[in-house]
């Protein structure tokens, strides 16, 4: 390349380049350490505000504070569980509609695929969802997490994709073998879907994890299957109608022994670490997945 | 021969008993998308009824009276008195055109960057980070939002220390800043993730045109214009029409976690607008009459966009 022959102009381009890239760095992850900061450093003295990106007092008592709140226990198991079950659910269904959309020869390919693909542009809207899911019973269920939104179209399309661009000489061999298309999709395609799957999987349990809305509209005060988010944003909401009116009463409050301000910032710790933990693992075999799917579709 | 498949077709039975491993596959599922997504569909009806919920939801479905386009006249009239409704989608149209505007263009600008740093280490790193937020979700997203611009927050601090303002601002309390903070989150969460697209586009790149247009003389701004871009616009052009086609579906977790009461006006999306109202308040048919009407507004956009991409010779997604 012409790195020999480098003009005045590309120092310039080079320096705005890489100074734009820092700024959009450290706002992307001052957010992050100053939560971070905040959850470890003393209550009272985070509520005089100026906490940057380290405790200024270093505690955990915020944290031992949380187990005042029975729920918050609660709606971390529930949400474990459902991150489990419906990471599970999700990626075997996706997967082995996606291997039988693959083949060439299935009658039904073409209706089955417009009908998912279908549903990525037209959404029936919030109130008849809520009325079909009275209807089977699944609110105040624990199913009512993992049924309705068993298969993304967009999660299909890209194993699918992934799927077809395997050669179909591997499956024929194991046909003349005398294998039904089953065990084909359970012994041969499966194993060979490894990146995929890890990229898919990823996209579930993220949405798993991350999910109230459903917790919100199906299962408002159900508190045995109540979700993490779903009582971080109960406590956030609160915070939000003191933002509303900030009145002097408001402002006392805050500052009493504990503020709500540091137990958000702990909740919100304990809502991210498992995506923070796993997101180092994980994040390369998204970025390939990903587009690998896009390009080809 | 035993264990060899016939090549040529039989007849549809022989066809159907064939194929009986991946009907038992497949089933399951087309049953389920006929339910879950199918079904919801037929409760459009509910728009021209005046449906009540009484128990049974199939049985007050077919009791209720039908009352034609009476929930349509009522949004009309809303609109026409620029009601609640008016303001909703008034709403949801300014989030949506501003998000359009910077959000569409932030991305590709952010990937043509990052393809310009030579220091492999820096670059991977910032696609990292980048990515970051875009895995956590609205509700942690907005209670830092809410810690970053609170009147003794970050933001605050960072602009008196600048001497923009000398006195603290209650950014969230503002209603004529709520659409500009909508916007600006949206961008900061997702940014790093929308970018990946353009960027395995701009690797795709062949690299001997970026030779001869070097040999031709061409800057590295001019090559960024005349050869990167003009190759990834298919890409471009696709995403585009899909941002398009979800123009009125702007989404609605980040405005209703961080509206409140005086924000009111300018943060009630249509979503909101109808939960509020259909859910809450149990105006059922006015609430899906809201839902349908978004829908069929997104479709047509979807088609429009699709159809004008088609005309200047782009490509297509449908």
């Amino acid at each position: 390349m012409n790195r020999f022959r480098r003009t005045k102009g590309d120092y310039i381009i080079d320096f705005v380049i890489y100074a734009v890239t820092l700024v959009i760095l450290v706002s992307t992850l001052f957010p992050f350490l100053n939560v971070l900061a905040i959850a470890f450093n003393d209550s009272s003295d985070s509520v005089k505000g100026g906490v940057g990106i380290l405790p200024r007092i270093p505690t955990l008592d915020n944290f031992k504070e949380l187990t005042r709140f029975p729920l918050l226990l609660q709606g971390g198991l529930i949400s474990l569980l459902r991150t489990i079950v419906g990471t599970v659910c999700s990626l075997l269904s996706t997967c082995m509609l996606a291997y039988v959309l693959s083949r060439k020869d299935f009658i039904f390919k073409k209706f089955f695929t417009a009908l998912f693909l279908f549903t990525m542009y037209v959404d029936s809207g919030l109130i008849p969802h809520f009325m079909v899911i009275r209807t089977f019973g699944l609110n105040n269920s624990f199913w009512v997490y993992i049924i309705p939104g068993l298969i993304s179209a967009y999660n299909l399309i890209l194993v699918r994709s992934f799927i077809e661009q395997l050669p179909y000489s591997l499956q024929e061999s194991a046909f003349l073998d005398g294998a039904n298309d089953f065990t084909v999709f359970t012994k041969i395609i499966m194993p060979l879907c490894l990146p995929v799957t890890a990229t898919v999987g990823l996209f579930y349990a993220v949405g798993q994890w991350n999910s109230w809305f459903d917790t919100y509209l199906y299962a408002p005060f159900n508190e045995k299957i109540t979700t993490l988010q779903y009582e971080l944003m109960k406590i956030l909401q609160q915070s939000m109608s003191q933002q509303g009116n900030l009145s002097q009463a408001g402002k006392l409050a805050q500052s009493q022994s504990i503020s709500p301000l540091s137990i958000r910032m702990a909740v919100t710790v304990v809502a991210i670490l498992p995506i923070l933990l796993v997101y180092p693992f994980v994040q390369k075999y998204f970025v390939s997945g990903l587009t690998l799917g896009a390009v080809k579709s | 021969m035993q264990g060899t498949r016939p090549r040529k077709k039989g007849t549809l039975l022989e066809t159907l008993y064939r194929q009986r491993f991946l009907l038992a596959m497949s089933l399951p599922f087309f049953l389920w998308v006929l339910l879950f997504c199918y079904l919801p569909l037929a409760g459009w009806g509910m728009a021209f009824q005046d449906f009540k919920l009484r128990g049974d939801v199939l049985e007050s479905f077919f009791s209720a009276p039908f009352v034609g386009l009476k929930h349509f006249g009522d949004l009309w009239e809303d609109f026409v008195n620029q009601g609640r409704f008016f303001l909703a989608l008034r709403n949801t149209l300014a989030m949506s055109l501003l998000l359009l505007a910077f959000g569409f263009v932030t991305p590709i600008i952010f990937a043509l960057m990052l393809n310009e740093i030579r220091i492999k280490k820096f670059k991977r790193i910032t696609q990292t980070i980048s990515y970051l937020p875009h895995f956590i979700s609205w509700v942690v997203a907005a209670g830092m939002i809410s810690v970053m611009l609170s009147t003794e927050g970050p933001v605050n601090d960072l602009l008196i220390a600048l001497g923009l303002t000398d006195k603290r601002i209650t950014f969230l309390a503002d209603q004529n800043m709520f659409w500009g903070i909508m916007t600006v989150s949206e961008i900061w969460k997702e940014l790093g993730w929308n970018a990946i697209i353009f960027l395995a586009a701009i690797t795709s790149v062949d690299q001997g045109l970026y030779e001869s247009a070097e040999i031709d003389g061409a800057g590295r701004l001019r090559k960024i214009w005349y050869v990167t871009l003009p190759c990834i616009l298919p890409v471009i052009t696709v995403i585009l029409i899909m941002d398009i086609g979800w123009l009125i579906s702007v989404g609605f977790e980040k405005q209703m976690l961080l509206g409140n009461d005086m924000t009111r006006n300018a943060s009630e999306v249509l979503d909101v607008y109808a939960l509020k109202y259909g859910i809450g308040q149990s105006r059922y048919s006015f609430g899906t009459a809201i839902g349908m009407f978004k829908s069929v507004v997104s479709v047509v956009m979807v088609l429009i966009a699709n159809a004008l991409a088609k005309k200047t010779g782009e490509t297509s997604i449908l």
